[in-house]
């Protein structure tokens, strides 16, 4: 792939835009919650939109249209069947809890239901993975560049480190938000003409499905009721079970990254609002995502011309393929812009649970406001370079990068049997969640060290990632209900505004009808089972 | 909070939108068409880019008028 000036200047402008933001915000960050929480100022369609853009990671880009290169429609399930009911649910179910009891993240929300213990648990664990997952997003944003136009793998992770240290460290949580939504709008502006492009070429959806290698790849459910006949190796239950409930809800509910965008929101009624408008685009992704991965499959189904034997080079190849210059650098802007700010995500997340959780609650208590401001600035520059750090690891150790995103992604899992007890159960003592989470954690590492010396077999590796959640959950559930028998529970005036029963209703009225988030859910999950029966 | 997100995204994608028109139109466009299946994309989708840009600066002006007693 060759660039050419007008690329180069495309991408330089978008540089500059960036720092430009960072650089306008900076006098406003006058509090730590001004910096860590954006001052709960933001409306709820940029937090939103910003939700939505923190989980539009490079890797969940380039990772999902090399899914459907390889397993098909199947891959929609991610969007309609993981996404959708979780993002409602948090939107409903959740805000008002998060936003209501004020907490400034998960780790102190769990300190607030439970106890010490299990915020601390939680706020270093989740503190330790996210830094190595920044590292693994710049890793792999350098990898990809160094593969697709030579250039050098430091340079690339210095460059654009450095750039999100800049803009985080002026701008704080705000910067993060703000960029986010730019690489929102860059994505859908700079994919979009991907997929009507290949669209194009394969003849529209029926030539689509004329040209894919096997029918199934055409189909999200049809192939589902036994693991023997879909590409992906798994069964409705491990689907429905492992990915619908366990993985999306555990990672849409309690993973701080995305979680902090909302708190960030200006009142309730936003915080509410910005998981569902998060949806309503979520729902659209596979056009911009699978719909490439099919296309590139479908023209070169052996992989051994355009893909070049993997089915990664499925979103590079296409945009080598029909992107002239010019265009070209819009696109390739929208993929950095998606790394940097999947950066930025963990950055932002880790120095606010830093500060907070870790820092404040156990290292320097009682200092006035402007030391934790400051602490949370040095965190940026620390989460920063141990990134860089994490990259350059991986660099050495190139299967680390499996072993690191399988860890992350079943961290989340036990999590969210700890808050699905705590919130609809009242009785769930903090001493049963503590051990309920440890167990949890411990048993999806046990599992996934069995799977990785081969004890215990599944046809493919994503099968594993939904049966490790599932034990993990469960684990963690069973644990959490049975210990909590035997030790005591909170007082319950301890607990109004953290569990279900406990807590007084949002009140909705005043809001216009479609604006509340009851009838915002039901949309936006009506909608999605018209788009699952019309790509069954 | 200060700096309305909407303005930066208007003049960000009017530059975007303008580069890409003025490319596909003067420049190159046999450039522009070849790998695109005949299309001229760097002309027509900065023209999307362009409408786009000014939709997001109405918003941006109306908000401003609002947020203005």
């Amino acid at each position: 792939m060759h660039l050419s000036p007008v690329d180069y200047a495309i991408i330089g402008i978008y540089f500059i835009f960036v720092l430009g933001i960072g650089f306008a915000l900076r006098g406003r960050m006058k509090t730590s919650e001004d910096f860590f929480l954006s001052g709960r100022s933001i409306p709820g369609w940029i937090t939103g939109l910003a939700f939505m853009a923190a989980n539009l990671g490079a890797l969940e880009v380039m990772g999902h249209a090399a899914n459907a290169a390889k397993y098909g429609m199947f891959v929609n399930h991610f969007y309609w069947l993981a996404a959708m009911p979780a993002m409602c649910f948090v939107g409903v179910f959740m805000m008002p809890f998060y936003y209501g009891s004020k907490v400034r993240s998960v780790p102190e929300f769990l300190k607030k239901r439970y106890n010490e213990k299990t915020r601390t648990l939680n706020a270093l664990s989740f503190a330790v993975l996210t830094l190595l997952v920044s590292g693994i997003d710049l890793y792999a944003m350098a990898i990809l560049f160094q593969r697709m136009l030579n250039w050098p793998f430091w340079s690339s992770v210095v460059a654009s480190a450095a750039i999100v240290a800049i803009y985080i460290y002026l701008g704080g949580l705000t910067s993060s938000i703000y960029n986010e939504v730019l690489q929102f709008f860059l994505i859908v502006f700079g994919f979009l003409p991907l997929a009507i492009m290949g669209l194009k070429e394969v003849g529209g959806f029926a030539g689509l499905e004329r040209s894919l290698p096997d029918p199934s790849y055409a189909h999200t459910w049809a192939n589902i009721w036994s693991a023997s006949q879909n590409p992906m190796g798994i069964n409705w239950f491990g689907t429905v079970f492992g990915l619908g409930f366990v993985l999306s809800f555990g990672y849409w509910c309690t993973d701080f990254l995305v979680v902090q965008r909302a708190l960030a929101a200006k009142d309730m009624a936003a915080a509410e609002r910005t998981p569902l408008i998060a949806a309503v685009p979520k729902m659209f992704f596979p056009l911009l995502i699978v719909l490439p991965g099919l296309v590139a499959i479908s023209l070169d189904p052996t992989l051994t011309k355009l893909l070049d034997g993997r089915y990664d080079n499925a979103i590079p190849a296409l945009l080598g393929r029909y992107y002239p210059s010019g265009l070209l650098g819009i696109g390739l802007t929208a993929l950095l812009a998606s790394f940097m700010s999947g950066m930025a995500g963990n950055v932002t997340a880790f120095n606010t649970v830093w500060t907070y959780d870790i820092y404040q609650t156990h290292i320097n208590p009682g200092r006035p406001d402007g030391h934790y401001l400051k602490m949370g600035k040095c965190a940026t520059v620390f989460a920063v370079a141990a990134g860089i750090a994490t990259a350059f690891i991986v660099l050495r150790f190139n299967n680390l990068m499996d072993y690191l995103q399988l860890l992350f992604a079943f961290f989340n899992a036990p999590l969210f049997g700890t808050f699905l007890l705590g919130m609809f159960w009242k009785r769930t003592t903090p001493n049963a969640a503590f051990s309920g989470l440890l167990s949890g954690t411990l048993g999806a590492m046990g599992h996934y060290a069995l799977y990785a010396f081969g004890a215990i077999h599944y046809p493919t590796d994503m099968a594993a990632n939904f049966y490790q959640a599932i034990y993990a959950f469960a684990i963690c559930f069973g644990v959490t209900v049975i210990v909590t028998f035997f030790t005591e529970p909170k007082k319950e005036e301890e607990l109004v505004g953290l569990v279900y029963s406990l807590t007084p209703r949002p009140k909705i009225e005043g809001l216009p009808w479609y604006n509340r988030p009851g009838i915002l859910a039901l949309g936006i999950l009506g909608t999605c089972i018209v788009l699952n029966i019309i790509f069954w | 909070m200060g700096l309305d997100i909407r303005w930066p995204i208007a003049l960000l994608f009017s530059i975007y939108g303008l580069i890409l028109v003025v490319y596909g139109f003067f420049v190159g466009p046999e450039a522009s068409q070849t790998r695109s299946l005949g299309v001229n994309i760097n002309l027509w989708w900065g023209v999307v880019m362009l409408g786009f840009a000014l939709f997001m600066g109405i918003l941006a002006l109306r908000g401003s008028r609002q947020d203005r007693p």
